[in-house]
């Protein structure tokens, strides 16, 4: 048993004129999870404190929320590392101010209990990228739910259903297992970047359960699908590659994964996206291969205006994204994110070290391995003996 | 008022099931949760669901293993329907999408469960309940346009009409505390279980008995009440499940000494054998000294590969190190036997029909009964689908030939009062819902657990009876509209104190051995007098006991071995 506090950020629509902070002092197993913290604090002093929650499990997915401005399940996050974490976060917001960007410190916050200096309390937020109902429930079905139906999700098979079982490759369910092991939660859509500046992106979400059909043998719509997401403005190419969602999902579905796998039969299934989303990323890649440091002049004209360099007649639209682009590159050069090449030409890596550059890409392209931890398992499995040896010996 | 030919209440897997079903016939449908139907309970079955698909396998041997896990109490003819049926089941869930393990040749691939003649439990990893309920729901995204969802609304009442038939529901809707009756020709009772009158449990949160409960108080019969699994492999304490998958995997169950000692208690089919068994094996290992200190027995997966255990069990890991601190890949990990599964509810026969017209069961709400006495691993998902699909289409047709009923406002404006003179009492009138629930939860798993006696039961009652009287002045801190879960809490306390006092007065009742009822001052089966089910209907006394026969078909009862 341990004394902890636990900071909510509260939201009572129909008695508070705006969201407050309010500490609950609670005693429990350090093992036991910040949702059993909630709940102890809800048994006892405050039957309004409302939370969505029903397996304990991390299998149900209704306790989503924001700890110590991290998002995860309530139920999954034991409280004791909570604890630690909070240590670490209180440094982070200078002072225990908790919450980040438009959801920081101006709220009331005139309840706190007297408690030692040094021990900052565990803060517990709703989900962001959301709008609150009261408390740490927030508005689900206007978001996530929403964006899920964006994207089709029902299996669109081809034709009647064969007479036993559709039979295919054993892998190909394993493959995709990993997103239906998403429990739709929302973590990942509350802790994604991309969404925070673009409300309208698909998201990280529903994007995996995307997948979940693009990656299924038995759906005929594949190439509709890919289609569909390379073309919205919204879509797969709008995932800025944070690793927020793969942070955030209790589940391991690495939502990120997802996307890029989209993105990657994408690109194989010939869809030159009018986002340019998919040359972005290939010129991305080859200007690495190049020169080992991104050339941020390079990248938009390689991106966006392919057909302009090289060219004797380059396409209309190349030229109308060029045009379209400067305004964007005179902002980059005035706040330094872009040096001018004829201000300052791209440096290029000391010796040598472009060549290990391009063995790894050589190394990326020979071992196109997936990372499923339906396979592999979560953590590295320790390398059998005999294998160590032989690596050993082959170094 | 809305209004619906049918309306389901609950969307776990038997309602979304019914829902579909319904929905195929024609007829307008509603379906109803008190929780956004992900969120229901059916997630959590981890192993699988049994089906005698394979050409080598027979729906008959499915059936006689069903029959003798029941300990003969199960209806024959249902537990045929049954497992006749659940082939074409688990194909139609494949055929909508679900992602069920696959052999080398691609097709369907099965693992081994307790109580089974052969390897014929279909899974997802150890997700399959979460990964079928996705699936339907899904479906039930689909047809957007054939299925009214609501969700996250919670039931207060059924509604009959002056001749005693179903018409419909009081609901209030959680996101604004907006009362609302339903109409409905036929409703359907698809609320799972009450596992939450025991604690601890495996089960969720919401499972709180309301279908049970709300059934009982309409009129319905009640059947097997007495029957509660309680789960070999749960985590001490919290009482997480394990699943039985890790057994059938190979995992081996081991005492503080470190004996395999199921091999005095079931040689043949050792950790394999019906839960009952397993459980009661674990609970004479702890109560004679041969458990751990924190009363757990060890369960040992570290025997099964380490690629397998990742590519079948990884919720079991993810299990382990979350809720446990245990790398389950490397060290065995402490178990106990820990409540489950409700095998009673609310009598039907075998297309969901209860003895109140209009009103259907399915899932683990319904007893009809295919369970009996204790239900085999990998049975309840294919209960739930098999008996929701039927009550869904045999809901529609009674639909098609019934003329719209009108539930009376009269209802509605009773639950209305009732709730406000919940909100009403004072603080500090009485206990606080959680302090009664607790006791609730601690009173049973003590008394009506695995091993059981008159004195406890007797006990046991007279607490839950106590605590009835407590709760009607019971006082919550919300008094608000939005969200209101408190007030919610309070309406399922009374639930799940109808639920305990029917559990009770069924295992006081049946003075044998059976199934999940071990009655240490009546140790053997007696099917001279007991092989029947106990039916319990409300009198103004508490529930009326009656008896109906147990239907056999073909399996003359034997005695039991494993």
């Amino acid at each position: 048993m341990a004394e902890y506090t636990l900071k909510v950020r509260r939201y009572q629509p129909e008695t508070s004129e705006g969201p407050y902070w309010e500490e609950f002092k609670v005693d429990l197993d350090p093992s036991l999870s910040v949702l059993d913290g909630l709940l102890q604090a809800k048994d006892r002093d405050d039957g309004s404190l409302s939370v969505r929650c029903s397996c304990r499990a991390a299998i149900c997915g209704s306790c989503g929320m924001k700890i110590n401005g991290q998002s995860g399940l309530g139920c999954k996050t034991q409280i004791g590392e909570a604890q630690e974490a909070a240590d670490k976060f209180a440094h982070k917001v200078d002072g225990g101010t908790p919450g980040r960007g438009s959801e920081g410190g101006s709220i009331s916050d005139s309840s706190a209990l007297a408690r030692a200096e040094d021990v900052p309390p565990i803060v517990v937020e709703p989900m962001g990228n959301m709008p609150v109902i009261k408390d740490l429930i927030t508005d689900m079905e206007s978001t996530h739910w929403t964006k899920i139906r964006r994207v089709t999700p029902w299996l669109l098979p081809h034709g009647a259903p064969p007479e036993r079982e559709y039979v295919v490759e054993p892998q190909s369910m394993i493959d995709i297992t990993q997103s239906m092991a998403c429990i739709q939660c929302g973590a990942c859509v509350s802790s994604c970047l991309s969404m925070e500046a673009d409300p309208d992106f698909v998201g990280p979400a529903a994007l995996a359960k995307a997948y979940r059909f693009v990656g299924d043998p038995r759906d005929a719509e594949t190439k509709e699908r890919l289609h569909d997401l390379a073309e919205d403005p919204h879509g797969i190419y709008d995932c800025t590659h944070c690793f927020s969602c793969v942070d955030a999902c209790p589940k391991g579905v690495a939502p990120m994964d997802q996307i890029m796998r989209l993105r990657r039969k994408a690109g194989e299934q010939g869809i030159e996206d009018s986002n340019s989303g998919h040359h972005h990323e290939i010129a991305f890649a080859q200007i690495i291969e190049k020169k080992g440091t991104l050339d941020e002049v390079a990248l938009p004209r390689e991106s966006f205006a392919f057909g302009l360099k090289g060219k004797l007649k380059p396409s209309k639209r190349a030229i109308r994204e060029v045009l379209a682009g400067l305004p964007t590159i005179f902002r980059a050069i005035r706040t330094g994110k872009v040096r001018s090449k004829w201000i300052a030409p791209h440096h290029k890596l000391p010796g040598g070290a472009q060549d290990e550059v391009k063995a790894i890409y050589r190394h990326a392209e020979e071992h196109r391995e997936e990372f499923n931890i339906y396979i592999s398992g979560e953590e590295d499995v320790e390398p059998e003996p005999d294998e160590t040896a032989t690596e050993e010996a082959t170094a | 008022m809305p209004t619906h030919d049918v309306l389901v209440i609950g969307a776990g897997l038997a309602g979304q099931r019914a829902a579909l079903a319904a929905a195929e016939q024609g007829v307008s449908v509603g379906i109803l949760s008190k929780v956004h139907p992900v969120r229901s309970h059916s997630n959590a079955a981890q192993g699988g669901i049994n089906a005698a698909l394979n050409p080598e396998d027979s729906w008959e041997s499915h059936a006689y293993d069903t029959v003798k896990g029941s300990d003969y109490l199960g209806d024959q003819d249902a537990i045929s329907i049954m497992c006749e049926e659940a082939p074409e089941e688990i194909l139609h869930l494949e055929h909508l999408g679900v992602t069920f393990h696959r052999n080398e040749e691609g097709r369907l691939g099965t693992r081994a469960f307790g109580g089974a003649s052969a390897a014929r439990t279909y899974y997802v990893a150890d997700i399959t309940g979460q990964a079928i309920m996705h699936v339907l729901y899904e479906q039930l995204m689909k047809h957007s346009e054939d299925v009214t969802r609501y969700e996250e609304w919670f039931c207060t009442a059924l509604a009959l009409d002056e001749s005693g038939e179903c018409c419909g529901v009081v609901t209030r809707n959680v996101a604004d505390g907006e009362m609302q009756l339903f109409s409905a020709k036929s409703v359907i009772l698809a609320t799972g279980g009450n596992g939450q009158v025991w604690k601890p449990t495996t089960n969720a949160l919401i499972c709180t008995g309301d279908g049970i409960a709300m059934a009982y108080r309409a009129g319905a019969k009640l059947m097997d009440m007495e029957m509660i699994q309680y789960h070999p492999t749960t985590l001490a304490g919290k009482g997480f499940l394990i699943t039985e998958g890790a057994r059938g995997e190979g995992a081996h169950l081991l005492n503080a000494k470190g004996e395999r000692f199921m091999e005095r208690y079931a040689p043949n089919k050792m950790e394999l054998a019906s839960r009952d068994v397993v459980s009661r094996a674990e609970q004479t290992e702890i109560e004679e000294g041969r458990g751990f200190p924190d009363g757990t027995v060890a369960l040992d997966i570290t025997v099964v590969p380490k690629k397998r255990i990742h590519e079948a069990l990884r919720e079991i890991v993810l299990v382990g190190k979350d809720f446990a601190g245990v790398d389950i890949t490397r060290e065995p990990i402490r178990i106990k036997p820990g409540n489950h599964y409700t095998m009673g509810g609310v009598k039907t026969d075998v297309d969901g029909r209860t003895d109140v017209p209009g009103l259907y069961a399915a899932g683990e709400a319904a007893c009809v009964s295919v369970h009996g006495g204790n239900r085999l691993g990998a049975n309840s998902l294919l209960d739930t689908l098999i008996f929701g699909r039927r009550s869904g289409v045999d809901a529609a047709a009674r639909a098609k030939r019934t003329e719209g009923a009108r539930p009376s406002q009269r209802v509605l404006e009773g639950e209305q009062a009732s709730i406000e003179a919940i909100a009403a009492r004072e603080k500090g009138s009485g206990r606080r819902v959680s302090e009664i629930k607790l006791e609730l939860g601690e009173t049973m798993d003590k008394h009506v657990a695995v091993f059981r006696d008159e004195a406890g039961i007797q006990q046991a009652l007279e607490t839950v009876r106590r605590l009835k009287e407590e709760a009607k002045s019971a006082y919550i801190d919300d008094k608000g509209s939005i969200f209101n879960q408190d007030m919610l809490a309070a309406i399922e306390l009374g639930y799940m104190l109808e639920c305990a006092e029917c559990s009770c007065v069924a295992a006081l009742e049946r003075r044998e051995s059976r199934g999940a009822q071990y009655r240490t001052d009546f140790p053997e089966r007696n099917d001279e007098e007991w092989l029947k089910h106990i039916d319990l209907q409300q009198g103004d006394d508490g529930p009326e006991i009656s008896y109906s026969e147990v239907t056999i078909t073909q399996w003359e009862p034997e005695e039991r071995k494993y």
